[in-house]
């Protein structure tokens, strides 16, 4: 459904992307993640036929956004970063000028307001001024205005920024009610948002992708080492995390820095040592409080990836 | 098409709801009808003087001396009100972000510019049509030559098309109004004064200088003359700055 080639972008100087390619299927519903400026949204631009790339090509449901731009603009539905609006219009009159540019017909445009009205849930707000909405509201008829003439792709610029955490709950929601009838691509810096909403993560840094994946693959491929939770009751001595040090397949073994009694081993991801531990604890007299296998957040993913390249940028010449 | 009316649909429904166009409004009417109740008066001044003098009586004039002026200060007022008119058209839409949403709907840059254009020139027929009144009373009590009003509400019309394809321009150079209105009355106070230069230059260069004016071109209308250059002029005037405006649309996305 949506395809990019190496694409790439400068501007002026300055590389804003380079060489990005990827692929969304249809009725995927695929994360950009990537710290600021990472070109998120500059990828967004060039699909969205905003900005032409400097180099590459990128399709969408095998149009070329650069040649095509007028069919591929009447297939997306773009929500802009900082969700620019016209705040002088009230919000059915915004809607109606929606529908009639992208060509809703004069019969339907009444229709079509009212389900994309009652689908972003602004019926109380339907007849207010956009400049005097609240930001929550705002985010809404964005997403709103996105979804006239119901597109087949989405294409949804940091969708959640500057929501409230119940907001932000409201307008996921949303976005994952909308999978069923649209193919979505959204960027967002909020790591747990895209592993919830998202069946695909691409993550970006400085202008390339640096890893595609589902948010569970991501997370077992990066995983080198796992890690243990182990808490005992009482002090944990340091004769007894010798011990568990000396289990084959043990890498290491720290201190939890909130109780005494907790501890952190490392292990080789080979075999699950959690048996072993157990038993080791047992056998020494001790009570076993807790035993937990530690599963790398997408957060330790995302910074492991992004000081990765760090590391390799300063080791090659 | 759709684009079109929806842009033209949505300009005009900004226009009106903003304060800028009623202020507008307000003092292009108070002025313009400053200068019409003066030229009557006084014309009505010298039709008295005039009825001792029989001979003086023939040389009295509407056409000369209420028309014609009146529509000479019509253009004088508009190259002030002009500028404010067409400020927010592009400059606002890039200040915002929403040139974003204009750039991403399936429809021509082509489209917009024209759209836009379209809009704020109905506006202004709305306050021009304002004036009419003025020229009914004048028919009431004289006989005003209906073909020189016709042709001065043309040339008035053209000319102050023309003024709003060049503010549609210069709005779409900056983010900030107040910029894009300063640009634009330098701009036509330029093309204004651009013909009175036959003191210093040569004859040939005056007389370009002086077709490249945008009042020298008035005055035929008011005479109730339709002349087919001076129609040309204004035509090319607004087909040139509706060009310049789509390229500089153009180039913003490729400068992103």
């Amino acid at each position: 459904m949506i395809h990019a080639q190496g694409v790439t972008k400068y501007y002026g100087p300055l590389t804003g992307i380079e060489g990005v390619s990827f692929q969304v299927e249809r009725g995927e519903v695929v994360g950009f993640l990537g710290p600021n400026g990472a070109g998120k949204s500059t990828t967004m631009r060039i699909l969205t036929c905003y900005m032409p790339a400097t180099a590459g090509t990128a399709t969408i449901d095998g149009l070329d956004c650069f040649e095509q731009s007028l069919q591929v603009r009447s297939r997306i539905g773009y929500l802009p970063e900082n969700v620019p609006l016209y705040t002088d219009l009230p919000v059915r009159r915004f809607l109606r000028f929606v529908a009639s540019a992208k060509g809703v017909e004069g019969r339907k445009e009444k229709g079509e307001i009212d389900r994309v009205v009652a689908v972003c849930g602004l019926e109380k707000v339907a007849g207010r001024i956009i400049g005097h909405l609240s930001k929550g509201y705002r985010q809404r008829v964005g997403l709103a205005q996105a979804l006239v003439n119901s597109p087949s792709v989405l294409i949804l610029d940091d969708p959640t920024t500057g929501l409230d955490p119940s907001q932000i709950i409201e307008i996921r929601k949303l976005i994952k009610g909308l999978s069923e009838r649209h193919t979505i691509l959204l960027s967002s810096h909020i790591l747990p948002e895209v592993a919830q909403i998202c069946q695909r993560v691409i993550i970006m840094n400085k202008g390339r992708i640096i890893a595609t994946d589902t948010p569970s693959n991501l997370t077992h491929q990066l995983q080198k080492s796992a890690h243990v939770n182990v808490e005992v009751k009482g002090a944990a001595s340091p004769a007894l995390m010798d011990a568990v040090h000396g289990l084959p397949g043990v890498l290491g073994v720290k201190h939890a820095n909130d109780r005494e009694g907790r501890f952190i081993v490392e292990t080789d991801r080979a075999e699950d040592l959690r048996p072993h531990i157990a038993r080791l604890l047992v056998e020494r007299g001790e009570s076993l409080l807790e035993l937990k296998l530690m599963d790398l957040s997408l957060e330790d993913i995302f910074m492991q990836l992004v000081t990765e390249e760090k590391v390799q940028e300063e080791g090659s010449p | 098409m759709k684009g079109f009316v929806a842009v033209y649909r949505k300009e005009l429904y900004s226009l009106f709801a903003s304060a800028i166009f009623y202020v507008v409004a307000f003092t292009f009417l108070v002025i313009a009808g400053y200068f019409f109740y003066s030229n009557v008066a006084y014309y009505n001044i010298v039709s008295f003087q005039a009825s001792q003098n029989p001979f003086a009586l023939k040389q009295l004039n509407l056409t000369e001396m209420v028309l014609r002026p009146y529509f000479l200060n019509l253009s004088v007022v508009l190259l002030f009100m002009a500028p404010l008119l067409t400020m927010r058209l592009y400059a606002e839409e890039r200040k915002t972000g929403t040139m974003e949403l204009l750039f991403t709907y399936p429809f021509s840059d082509r489209t917009t510019v024209l759209a836009k254009f379209s809009a704020v020139v109905s506006a202004f027929v709305l306050i021009l049509a304002a004036t009419v009144p003025g020229i009914v009373f004048l028919h009431v009590v004289s006989e005003p030559n209906w073909k020189v009003v016709l042709s001065g509400y043309l040339g008035i019309f053209l000319m102050g098309s023309a003024f709003i394809a060049l503010g549609l321009f210069t709005s779409s150079l900056t983010q900030n109004q107040i910029i894009a209105a300063v640009l634009s009355f330098g701009l036509l106070l330029m093309f204004w004064v651009i013909g009175w230069t036959g003191s210093f230059v040569e004859e040939e260069f005056h007389r370009v200088f002086q077709y490249l004016a945008l009042t020298s071109h008035l005055d035929s209308f008011t005479k109730g003359v339709l002349d087919s250059r001076d129609i040309v002029y204004y035509l090319l005037f607004i087909l040139f700055f509706l060009f310049l405006t789509l390229r500089q649309v153009e180039s913003h996305r490729w400068r992103g």
